[in-house]
């Protein structure tokens, strides 16, 4: 296929794909496809876990500890070649123990809290290309795993992903006001008697499940879009967190379903697509709220 | 000293940072109703002090004592009033939810309580912030968002108040109106305020211990200006803006 690495393209024969379709019967024609169906159902479940834990990445400001995890991640797809489990339920241990290595050891050891993300950010990539190259056989699927390939979802991966987003709605609805103490302030919160360091802790495990969710969708190098853009754009509407949650799951959702749209008209690579919408909106958005000199 | 009602008790507390003493052989003793001005330069140890009787900074020797019990364990019963200088002015959190996270230690899982929501509300009231209750807290003036801090501490129903540079950044004439504020809430509670600002303090304190590593107190208004030197390390002048208190001794 033209274009070389990039497996996110569909499998669309040639050149009538190049013709611009508007008609809403074409967005029929697309879900016929089972792997349409597939993807959008895989950036409505991505968006309800990055739309809810995005907020909290973005107003503790946290968003070079969810790169962290991303890359870190990595590592445990390697590993998950390396001795044949499938890759994403073997990151998910891996993503939880970098979030509380990065937790803890700038806690326990006096490093700076940066400094600690970027040695584990390092480590997870340099262990995954390491494990990958000791696998057996060549890794076909790597580069969807780092640009992620949301059209290649198994309905295997539906589950897990619909049960991640079960564990997030159901712990953030538990701690809601917990994580909100303590991403305001965690001093207070500690001194008014909220374990805030374990459930610290307990948010960065989240984070840490989110961007595992992620790496389907966009890949490990473009998770950090979808976490931070959805719930920066939101916070310019609103001042409230719940609100400011539900909009950036909606605003999630739209820039993947549009992100994949219009990858497959113009077949372009989804996870890039995606994250390209997000930014552009971010742009227009940023450009609407900086109001007067933009007014005529 | 009646040990009795003592409510915060340090005894030769001594908290070294890499090897430099921050604070040395620090003694001190807050009784019920007592208001207490701790002044000092900056980089005195005067947030370290409180860090300590709130069990954030562990004293590498010496004993702490906080109503009759380990910091760490009696804290939930301190109002700590943090230098608002630290927050983030661009948090989506309104008012009332700023005041409510001082409930926030109460009960683990699950929503906040009416009960909550009541102590919330009075304590709004209290500092006068209750019409801001929806404003987002970086839509506050600084004196406001103070008050709002001040609430926070409140809705925990607390027996003693801690309050690091709480006038610091804030207009003369709403310092006055918050130092009022102080004076009512001190018939309910001690009080422990920790300043640089030495005029305004000793205006309404009713003790004032002075902070430079090493801590001079009297347990009384009285300061000599050896302590206000020795504190400083330089001379230090006072003005006392005509109020009938005196602030220091006369040599």
């Amino acid at each position: 296929m033209p274009g070389g690495t990039d497996s996110t393209r569909h499998p669309a024969p040639g050149t009538e794909r190049a013709l611009i379709y508007t008609d809403a019967t074409d967005m029929i024609e697309i879900l016929q496809y089972g792997f349409m169906v597939n993807a959008l159902a895989a950036a409505l479940l991505a968006a309800v876990a990055c739309g809810i834990i995005g907020v909290y990445v973005v107003v503790k400001r946290i968003v070079f500890i969810g790169g962290g995890i991303a890359h870190a991640s990595f590592g445990g797809i390697g590993l998950g070649y390396l001795i044949g489990i499938e890759p994403v339920l073997c990151a998910i241990p891996f993503s939880i123990a970098s979030a509380l290595a990065i937790g803890e050891v700038s806690r326990r050891v006096k490093i700076a809290e940066d400094t600690a993300i970027g040695i584990i950010w390092a480590m997870g990539m340099a262990l995954g290309i390491m494990f990958i190259s000791l696998a057996p056989g060549y890794a076909p699927d790597l580069f969807s795993y780092l640009f992620g390939n949301i059209l290649t979802v198994p309905r295997s991966d539906l589950s897990v992903m619909l049960l991640l987003d079960v564990i997030i709605i159901v712990v953030v609805c538990l701690l809601y006001k917990e994580f909100l103490a303590i991403t305001f302030d965690e001093e207070f919160a500690t001194v008014i008697g909220v374990p805030a360091h374990k459930l610290y802790l307990v948010l960065l495990c989240l984070i840490a499940l989110t961007v595992v969710l992620l790496i389907r969708v966009v890949g490990v190098i473009l998770v950090i879009a979808l976490l931070t853009i959805p719930a920066a754009v939101s916070r310019r509407f609103t001042n409230d967190l719940k609100k400011m949650m539900l909009l950036s799951i909606f605003f999630a959702a739209s820039f993947a379903i549009t992100g994949l749209y219009l990858s497959y008209i113009f077949d372009l690579p989804s996870g890039s697509t995606i994250v390209l919408v997000s930014g552009i909106v971010f742009l227009i958005s940023s450009l609407r709220s900086s109001g007067h000199s933009f007014k005529y | 000293m009646d040990i009795n009602n003592e409510i915060i008790g340090l005894r030769n507390v001594w908290v070294c940072c890499g090897g430099v003493p921050v604070l040395e052989d620090v003694s001190l003793s807050v009784h019920q109703h007592d208001f207490l001005g701790i002044i000092g330069p900056n980089g005195g140890g005067k947030t370290t002090l409180l860090k300590v009787v709130l069990g954030l900074v562990k004293p590498d020797r010496g004993e702490v004592v906080v109503l009759g019990g380990e910091p760490v364990e009696q804290r939930k019963r301190i109002g700590y009033v943090p230098q608002h200088s630290l927050f983030d002015p661009d948090f989506p959190i309104s008012v009332m939810d700023v005041v409510l996270t001082g409930r926030s230690g109460k009960s683990v899982f699950g929503r906040y309580t009416s009960h909550d929501r009541e102590l919330a509300q009075g304590a709004l009231a209290m500092v006068e912030m209750l019409p801001f209750k929806d404003r987002q807290i970086g839509r506050l003036s600084g004196g406001e968002r103070q008050r709002v801090f001040i609430a926070r501490a409140l809705a925990a129903e607390p027996e003693v108040l801690l309050l690091d540079e709480p006038a610091a950044g804030v207009d003369m004439h709403i310092q006055t109106e918050f130092y009022e504020l102080l004076e009512r809430l001190k018939k309910e509670m001690a009080i422990v305020m920790i300043s640089h600002d030495i005029t305004a303090v000793s205006i309404y304190v009713d003790k004032i211990a002075c902070l430079n590593r090493r801590l001079f107190y009297h347990n009384s208004k009285e300061l000599t200006s050896w302590d206000i030197e020795a504190t400083y390390q330089c001379p230090v002048e006072l003005i006392a803006h005509g109020i009938p208190h005196r602030v220091l001794r006369e040599h």
